[in-house]
């Protein structure tokens, strides 16, 4: 019954904070947008679509006049090579998103398991896992991101989300190693050791559980910080080969002159929805962290 | 002498769901040159009532009764006002008295601080005097707490507490974490105070009787947000007459078992919830000897001995 | 005190001889073998005899075995010896980081310290102002969640096209050399500003934050609960959180330097500022892997060498971490 109204509370808690509502309804309309876009699209470019031409929907197709403006025809303006910058934006953000998922799931998961054997095993495992975990943490990410994709000669989105989700995990790997040592010290774990119960049985019967609530907060930190990674590694150049992301958009947008030409539509909009979007996840972690920590929460 | 009078006090929690009366009509009185007893299970009341006095704070708040102290109802005063009072009159020994010094001060400058706040400059021939008395070489001054052992953060704990020479000095749980010899320790130190008048009177708060009895010159027991038996230590001991201390004296034996981890044995069941407590007396669905009278009225006061009070139906005076 | 030294001394000499290894290995154990293509390229270069002759190349040798090919390069990495660049043929790459040193350090040394000192000083007046929480906050959230370079493209438009008043390419004018006069310095000011405006702002952000949660945490804290119980102002007790909660944010700026500088090298190509992020820009335009390499090995390096200062300037301020080792075990 306790356990049933705490759990009751935390939801409540959880669907009545503003950050956490604003937050996610923000970043699901996103998703939407992401998913969408192409069809979106077709609206946006009906013209050229309506007089065959066929490339229109392709990001990197040059359809219109370049340095355009917005305009009907092209809702975000056209860039120097007359790209449709409304068109990059909606793949760029697919992209975006799915570096997110999957750089961050898998920073997430490699910290979890890292910060969780080297917590509740302790001993030899532990300081040989740490050291490894201070050693990543040390060595700058985009240092060795930038040394890994500058000998790559084919990237894909792919192979930027596996890049980046392998550097970024040392920080949750502390973090949660921790949270393991303060589950592990406290009496039910205790009590589920002495009676034997088995290893596998007490890290996800017992401790996993309790660390479910950390774990999304940890992912959601990742989600934005894989996001920000690959959108500086794309800015420098390196990132997807083929195809379009944000980070890309900026590049071009900087090395073509669109700061100098006042090519405000070109600049702002990829950056806009980055910040935005990171900011939005940002919220929802504050959020998060208001609804399961009693101590925050304003009655 | 009564230097601290609290009528029917009521100290409830503001909870999503309602009011959680943590306290709940509350009477005793705190003597002069006395150590008043606290005891009961936890969730009985007796940290809300420790909180009330030294950290009222959100989401606690004071439903009714009144705190009398010098002739003011504390109750009343403002925030500004009762600031003066803690430390000043009334003093606490936290629970986690081990740990209740910021770590990167030195021990020095959280004395100076702290005296500074109330208008006071430290006199450090008191001060090494006062750490005398609880065995630590006045070198501690210069030390931060994490350099100190956690039994010589405790005791240094106490000195802080008490340099003001506080009419009250509550002890809260403060023997719980302990070995038994050093426990004895504790208490003798804590006698000390009393004896040369550095303190005029104790409150001294624990789950575990068997140390009440060492030291307490009045028990009160706590269930549920009210109290249930109040009277003399050795009588309460020798001739308990609520079935609930009757019940708390026979799980004696395990003294050092918390009363968290280990429910009363000889009674089943938990404590009410305090958020709809039970109408009647609290302990009724527990009590070997509840009557259906119990279930539907608050039980009276019964006068049992000099100075001996008890909550029940089934008592006769 | 020993104790936490030698274990901080052993991680950083592994991390040294990993970071080394991985510069050494990556471009080697790369699909498309780099290696052949980047000395191809250097025969084709006049003097090519005279390039491949460097300790560097020779440690590329890819006829000799494995080990000693490692072990060659250690050694040309204690020469300084760190190949010669082809974009700027040809130059030693040790000679082009070193030119561009200047301009990083008076780029970033400024940049982190005034926003840590400045962000950590919001932070805790957002802790204990409601009102401030609820404005200030929300806005830095949005710094912190920013690409660095795209507030430095959005700082560039507005105060360098919209309203131009900095420039906002280079670190002076292009018609100065560099030298010591008052009106090269006063030049290389105006064009540093825009770059370590971006910087300061973006930085800013997450020191505040940081040192907002903290304090909001020590609040809760045992001593924190203590001071109050014995009647202490909320002032007293925010001097003592402040005290605690500004030891682990140098322990935080030694974990974001990594980050720090990646936004920096990204700042510097939007402002093209002749630092390390800028010639690494260029180094990948080119293909100049052995400048990408020694950029690689120099930011880590730096990185490295500042973690350590940070560590060691821990020991110093909190007795925590003095104590934790020298009673501990």
């Amino acid at each position: 019954m306790k356990e049933w109204l705490k759990k009751h509370d935390t939801l409540y808690f959880m669907l009545t904070n503003k950050r956490f509502v604003g937050g996610m309804i923000f970043i699901l309309s996103m998703v939407t947008l992401a998913i969408l876009g192409p069809w979106l699209a077709k609206i946006e470019l009906r013209w050229y679509l309506e007089n065959g031409v066929k490339e229109a929907l392709d990001p990197t197709a040059n359809i219109g006049i370049p340095y355009s403006p917005p305009s009907s025809q092209h809702w975000l303006g056209t860039n120097s090579f007359g790209q449709d910058v409304f068109l990059q934006l909606v793949y760029g953000l697919r992209s975006s998103l799915l570096i997110g998922i999957i750089g961050g799931g898998l920073a997430t998961f490699i910290g979890l398991v890292v910060g969780f054997v080297s917590g509740y095993s302790g001993g030899m495992i532990d300081e040989l896992l740490m050291m490894l975990t201070n050693i990543m943490l040390v060595i700058p990410t985009m240092a060795v991101l930038i040394i890994i994709a500058a000998y790559l000669p084919y990237r894909g989105v792919m192979i930027e989300s596996v890049i980046i989700g392998f550097t970024g995990w040392p920080w949750t790997a502390r973090a949660v190693r921790s949270e393991t040592l303060s589950l592990k010290s406290r009496g039910f774990v205790h009590l589920a050791r002495i009676s034997a119960v088995k290893p596998m049985r007490i890290i996800f019967g017992e401790i996993a559980p309790n660390m479910l609530s950390y774990v999304f907060m940890v992912f959601i930190l990742q989600f934005g910080g894989s996001i920000l990674a690959a959108v500086g590694l794309d800015f420098i150049g390196l990132g997807p080969t083929r195809g379009t992301s944000l980070g890309l958009m900026l590049q071009q947008a900087v090395l073509w002159n669109a700061i100098q030409l006042g090519m405000w539509w070109w600049i702002i909009p990829p950056g806009a929805i980055i910040t935005a979007l990171v900011a939005a996840l940002y919220t929802v972690n504050t959020g998060l962290d208001e609804a399961f920590n009693p101590k925050l929460r304003e009655m | 002498m009564d230097i601290l009078k609290v009528d029917d006090l009521k100290v409830y929690y503001k909870t999503l769901r309602g009011s959680v009366k943590a306290i709940d009509g509350v009477t005793f009185t705190i003597r002069k040159g006395e150590v008043l007893g606290i005891a009961g299970e936890s969730g009985c009341g007796k940290s809300t009532l420790v909180n009330f006095f030294v950290l009222p704070k959100e989401p606690m708040y004071h439903a009714g009764g009144s705190v009398i102290l010098e002739d003011k109802d504390i109750t009343k005063l403002s925030k500004d006002e009762l600031r003066k009072i803690r430390y000043e009159k009334i003093s606490i020994i936290p629970q986690y008295s081990m740990d209740a010094l910021s770590p990167t001060k030195k021990i020095r400058v959280i004395i100076r601080d702290i005296m500074r706040e109330h208008g006071r400059h430290v006199d450090y021939r008191l001060v090494e005097e006062r750490l005398e008395m609880v065995n630590l070489s006045k070198r501690v001054l210069d030390m931060y707490p994490v350099e100190l052992s956690g039994g010589m953060r405790q005791r240094a704990t106490m000195v802080v507490s008490t340099l003001l020479n506080p009419k009250i000095l509550i002890a809260d749980e403060i023997t719980s974490a302990l070995d038994v010899s050093t426990q004895k320790f504790v208490i003798e130190m804590l006698m000390g105070f009393m004896e040369k008048k550095i303190v005029d009177s104790m409150v001294f708060i624990t789950h575990d009787l068997s140390i009440l009895y060492q030291i307490a010159t009045r028990v009160m027991i706590l269930y549920a947000g009210k109290v249930v038996e109040i009277g003399p230590m050795e009588e309460v001991i020798k001739r308990p007459v609520h079935p609930y201390t009757k019940a708390l004296l026979y799980s004696l034996p395990e003294m050092n078992v918390r009363f968290k981890e280990k429910r009363l044995e000889g009674i089943p069941g938990h404590p009410p919830h305090l958020l709809n407590p039970p109408r009647g007396c609290r302990f009724h669905d527990r009590c070997p000897i509840a009557k259906n009278r119990c279930e539907e009225e608050e039980p009276p006061m019964i006068k049992v001995g000099e100075d001996h009070y008890v909550y029940c139906w089934e008592v006769k005076a | 005190m020993g104790r936490y030294l030698s274990k901080k001394i052993t991680i950083y000499v592994l991390t040294f001889f990993i970071a080394v290894t991985l510069d050494w290995a990556i471009p080697r154990f790369m699909p498309g073998n780099p290696i052949s293509i980047l000395v191809s390229r250097f025969s084709a270069l006049p003097n090519a005899r005279k390039v491949l002759t460097s300790y560097f190349t020779q440690s590329f040798g890819l006829d000799k075995p494995i080990l000693v090919q490692y072990l060659n390069f250690w050694k040309a990495f204690f020469h300084g010896d760190l190949g010669i660049s082809v974009y700027l043929y040809p130059k030693p790459v040790i000679d082009i980081i070193k030119e561009s040193l200047p301009y990083d350090i008076a780029l970033l040394l400024p940049s982190i310290t005034l926003s840590w000192i400045f962000g950590n000083w919001l932070g805790a007046l957002a802790a204990k102002n409601r009102i401030l929480d609820k404005t200030l906050i929300p806005v830095l959230y949005v710094f912190t969640a920013m690409p660095y370079f795209w507030f430095a493209i959005i700082i560039a438009w507005i105060l360098g096209v919209v309203v131009p008043i900095f420039p906002i390419s280079g670190a002076y004018s292009y018609s100065m050399t560099p030298e010591l006069s008052w009106t090269f310095f006063l030049d290389f000011l105006y064009h540093w500003f825009l770059p370590f405006l971006t910087l300061f702002t973006v930085m800013l952000g997450g020191w505040a934050i940081g040192m907002r949660n903290m304090i909001i945490y020590e609040i809760e804290a045992n001593y924190s609960r203590y001071l109050e119980s014995l009647g202490s102002s909320d002032k007293l007790i925010l001097r003592y959180a402040f005290r605690n909660a500004v030891l682990p944010q140098v322990t935080g700026l030694a974990l974001q330097l990594g980050t720090i500088v990646a936004g920096a090298l990204t700042t510097e190509m939007v402002f093209s500022y002749p630092g390390i992020g800028y010639l690494l820009l260029q180094g990948i335009l080119h293909q100049d892997y052995f400048l990408i390499q020694g950029c690689f090995l120099f930011i880590v390096l730096s990185v490295l060498a500042a973690n350590f200062l940070v560590d060691l300037i821990y020991v110093i301020i909190d007795p925590r971490v003095r104590y934790s080792y020298t009673e501990g075990a």
